[in-house]
């Protein structure tokens, strides 16, 4: 794209980056859940989750998402690989 | 008689709640309704110099809640419509001195005598805030096209649904259509899409606006104003009339895109 483009595609962004950012900022008032403390409620899900079986700690991903009257926190846990799991109880 | 109580508030300061009340408080009256503009923000009144009548206050909305004069002696009858109020905030005290029941009582001593009551919000979620939404019969909430503006009237949203006061309606103010165009400001569309309210109107940018308030006569007294018109129609919107919303956004002609082509800057 010419310099030309990207200046003009810059320009786009802004209004759209404006309403992403908003409704970021809305999802997390509405539920009175800060970035922050959403990573906290993260870790201790982790934590009591890991005392029944045993998880992939890392890929563990805790979102806010919201339509018109529903918010909803999603969690993806994937559990640790199988075979991780089987040496593990070996041991 | 009995009025509707309309509070205008916003939640973030300087969106243009005063100059919303002043304007729409002027349109409804020129219209033949009789109105009292109520300014709720006490310590920091502007009602009186934005409607032009900041030399005639001698009573304010405490003297009237504290009993140091009639409801009547409090009144300012503006100059130019016999049928237009405005009761002014004192300038010395603060939110406290009202309580959310006082407003209710005043604005039932006025409804049998007015068709319109409009009460101007501070900003802010505080008591001032609750003050002027305690008699409220429909809240407008008054919002400029940027995200702190527009994250400032959801919580207020929020906090209006909380009471049982809603459903409020929207007013966009200060909206630029050449920057919505060009893709550099919020459309009105996408603000009404994350806030999920009802939109009352759409005021542009106007200069006029400016300087009508340095001459104590809002924009909706000249009749070349955009953002008079749009105050206006907001006002007949108010009364019930069905007005179609003043399109802004539409995409301009094909020498308005190549104007833009050659001087993207100004675009």
């Amino acid at each position: 794209m010419s310099f030309f483009g990207n200046w003009m595609g810059g320009q786009r962004r802004s209004a759209r980056a404006a309403k992403e950012r908003l409704q970021l900022v809305l999802i997390h008032d509405r539920a009175d859940l800060s970035p922050g403390k959403l990573e906290a409620l993260k870790d201790d899900l982790i934590a009591v989750l890991s005392r029944h079986v045993e998880i992939d700690r890392r890929s563990v991903q805790v979102t806010l998402t919201s339509d018109r009257d529903q918010q909803r926190l999603v969690a993806d846990i994937p559990l640790a690989p199988a075979r991780v799991r089987r040496r593990e109880s070996l041991t | 008689m009995t009025a509707k109580v309309v509070t205008i508030t916003s939640g973030k300061g300087g969106v243009g709640k005063t100059t919303a009340v002043a304007n729409i408080g002027v349109a409804l009256a020129s219209q033949g309704s009789k109105v009292v503009c109520i300014d709720g923000d006490i310590g920091l009144r502007n009602l009186d110099v934005i409607m032009g009548l900041e030399n005639r206050i001698v009573y304010d909305l405490v003297d009237v809640v504290e009993g140091r004069c009639r409801l009547r002696q409090a009144m300012i009858k503006d100059k130019r419509h016999n049928e237009l109020y405005l009761i002014p905030a004192a300038q010395t005290r603060d939110k406290s001195a009202v309580s959310p029941q006082d407003m209710i009582r005043l604005a039932d001593e006025l409804r049998p005598e007015f068709d319109w009551i409009l009460i101007d919000s501070p900003a802010g979620i505080e008591r001032g805030f609750r003050n002027a939404v305690a008699p409220a019969d429909l809240i407008l909430i008054v919002t400029n096209p940027e995200v702190s503006a527009v994250r400032d009237a959801d919580r207020i949203i929020g906090l209006i649904e909380a009471e049982e006061k809603g459903p409020a309606k929207l007013l966009v103010n200060r909206f630029k259509p050449e920057m919505v165009r060009r893709g550099d400001m919020l459309a009105t569309a996408d603000i009404l899409d994350v806030l999920a309210i009802e939109l009352i109107g759409v005021v542009p940018e106007d200069e006029i606006v400016l300087v009508a308030s340095n001459r104590g006569s809002p924009a909706v007294l000249e009749e070349r104003s955009k953002a008079g018109k749009a105050f206006r129609n907001i006002a007949r919107r108010l009364a019930g009339e069905q007005v179609p919303f003043e399109v802004y956004e539409a995409r301009d002609g094909f020498f308005g895109r190549l104007s833009r082509l050659v001087r993207p800057g100004e675009g």
